[in-house]
């Protein structure tokens, strides 16, 4: 049933509606009631303990950042492709299927174990990379 | 079984022949309309509640920590200082609102905005009891996991688009937090969605019990050691203490909300607050038996949601304790620290109860422990 289907989805619409309308609400009480002083230089200076800024803070940033932020990408799409197999494994074993479907998800969870293996292998899971372990790959 | 709390009222017969009585009297079908203003009242209600309960948080931080370290907390606004959350309302929104001049306007504006939509957006599938639900929506984990990481966006955002040093800082910290505990925790999720066999809070809560050996907690070790890689992550996630990182008061003044004043402060502390609650019912729906209350013919009935919305909120309450007797008792980890328990501890020890969770649901064909010794 279609109509069905949107009646499901209804509530998370309005759901996400208020959401907007009480941030909205909260910045338009806010704007009503605090005050609106001179925006002078000292008040919209970017907060450095009272020193004056030394230029801007979006500047080189540590690359373990970025590292992190590619093994995490790699580990939800892995994880997002588990949920289907995880949301009907109860209902496949049920039906005699559990061992062949555990062979088949065991075998799809080892290529993210591959993946973690090789990430701390190469030091990628260390903050401050240890050039040591990456000496041993290189050999 | 309802998918959402309209069906859950219309199932009443008394509901459901006066709104045929209504449809007769002005001639046309009046279900839908009906059908939407459950909808919207509810979806105000549960807004209000968890509002007031987020607010209540920061009541309950004060007075717990002023608990733990032998002092006695907020007591001048109100009977016991109750009333502090109100105050604290009116100063948030009569502060004057400033952003750095050299701030990405559009950005610094839209951060707090994805922190709160991120957090909202989630109220709609959270079950407070089986009829009570806002709805039940058949990816109800998955939607709940993808929608919240948008308060992770908001985080970073907020550190970058204010363009100090700290907020920068606390940004980037908090973005890599994140984004790192959520593997953990999803993989943790997952365990819990292979053990029911569905991804909607409903299938999950349904196939636990009231008692506790019915939980998901005590279902099998793994999902035992799962439920602490959940929490354990649940805590960073939010940037709780000892995961507080992003907003180090110590090192970073405030992280990423460094530069932020007023409202748009109240807003990102509101978010915060309401999600720690959230988290904490999440935890609560996969682990503690959510909102079972013995006896399915009484569950059913307005009373029996009533309490099972008591027992769902009692139980995420005390977990809302426990975080925040956590925060005042542990000491705050280095990035580094961070890092290496998140990649070499948690998300090996959640792949782990991953893995072990779908072997003990074939080998012992989805029993529970207290099932398997008990019962034969």
């Amino acid at each position: 049933m279609p109509e069905q289907t949107l009646n499901v989805f209804m509530p998370v619409t309005i759901m996400m509606a208020i959401a907007v309308i009480l941030f909205v609400g909260a910045l338009a009480a806010a704007r009503l009631l605090s005050p609106r002083g001179k925006k002078t230089d000292e008040k919209v200076m970017p907060y450095e303990c009272g020193e004056e800024p030394v230029g801007t803070a979006w500047s080189l940033f540590n690359v373990r950042f970025y590292v992190v932020g590619l093994i995490f990408i790699i580990f939800d799409v892995e994880s997002v492709l588990m949920f289907p197999v995880a949301a009907v494994f109860k209902k496949l074993n049920e039906a005699g299927n559990g061992v062949y479907v555990l062979i088949i998800f065991l075998s799809f969870i080892s290529v993210l174990l591959e993946g973690i293996a090789y990430c701390w292998k190469k030091g990628d899971l260390d903050w401050v990379r240890s050039f040591i372990v990456n000496k041993n790959i290189d050999k | 079984m309802n998918t959402t709390i309209a069906e859950y009222f219309l199932s009443f017969d008394v509901f459901r022949s006066f709104v045929s009585r209504i449809s007769l009297w002005l001639g046309t079908d009046v279900t839908p309309f009906i059908v939407f203003m459950i909808f919207l009242l509810g979806a105000l209600v549960i807004t209000l509640v968890l509002a007031t309960v987020g607010g209540f948080g920061t009541y309950a931080e004060r007075k717990i920590s002023a608990d733990i370290q032998a002092r006695i907390g907020p007591n001048r606004v109100g009977p016991y200082g109750l009333f502090q959350l109100i105050a604290d309302g009116i100063k948030m929104v009569s502060k004057e609102d400033i952003a750095p001049k050299t701030a990405d306007l559009f950005l610094f504006y839209l951060a707090p905005f994805l922190a709160i939509f991120g957090v909202f957006s989630t109220f709609a599938v959270i079950p407070f009891g089986s009829g009570i639900t806002l709805t039940d929506l058949n990816v109800g984990v998955f939607y709940l996991v993808a929608i919240s990481s948008l308060v992770g966006v908001g985080v970073f955002l907020g550190g970058y688009a204010s363009n100090s040093k700290w907020s920068m800082l606390g940004g980037m910290r908090g973005a890599s937090q994140i984004i790192s505990y959520e593997i953990p925790v999803t993989l943790s999720i997952l365990a819990m969605v292979l053990l029911s066999g569905g991804m909607s809070f409903g299938q999950i809560v349904g196939s636990q019990g009231a008692f506790p050996h019915q939980w998901f907690l005590f279902h099998n070790p793994f999902s035992f050691i799962a439920f602490f890689v959940l929490f354990t992550g649940a805590l960073a996630e939010t940037n709780r203490a000892p995961f507080d990182l992003p907003e180090a008061e110590s090192e970073l003044v405030s992280g990423y909300h460094t530069e932020y004043t007023g409202m748009r402060f109240g807003l990102f502390a509101l978010a915060e607050y309401v999600e720690v609650f959230v988290v904490s019912g999440v935890a609560v729906s996969l682990f503690l038996g959510g909102y079972n209350v013995p006896g399915e013919e009484f569950g059913h009935s307005l009373a029996g949601q009533g309490a099972q919305a008591t027992v769902f909120f009692l139980k995420t309450c005390a977990l809302y304790y426990v975080v925040i007797w956590i925060r005042w008792t542990f000491p705050r980890l280095r990035v580094d620290q961070l890092m290496v328990i998140c990649w070499k501890y948690l998300t090996p020890i959640a792949i782990f109860n991953l893995v072990g969770c779908a072997v003990w649901l074939v080998v012992f064909d989805g029993k529970s422990m207290f099932e398997l010794f008990f019962h034969h």
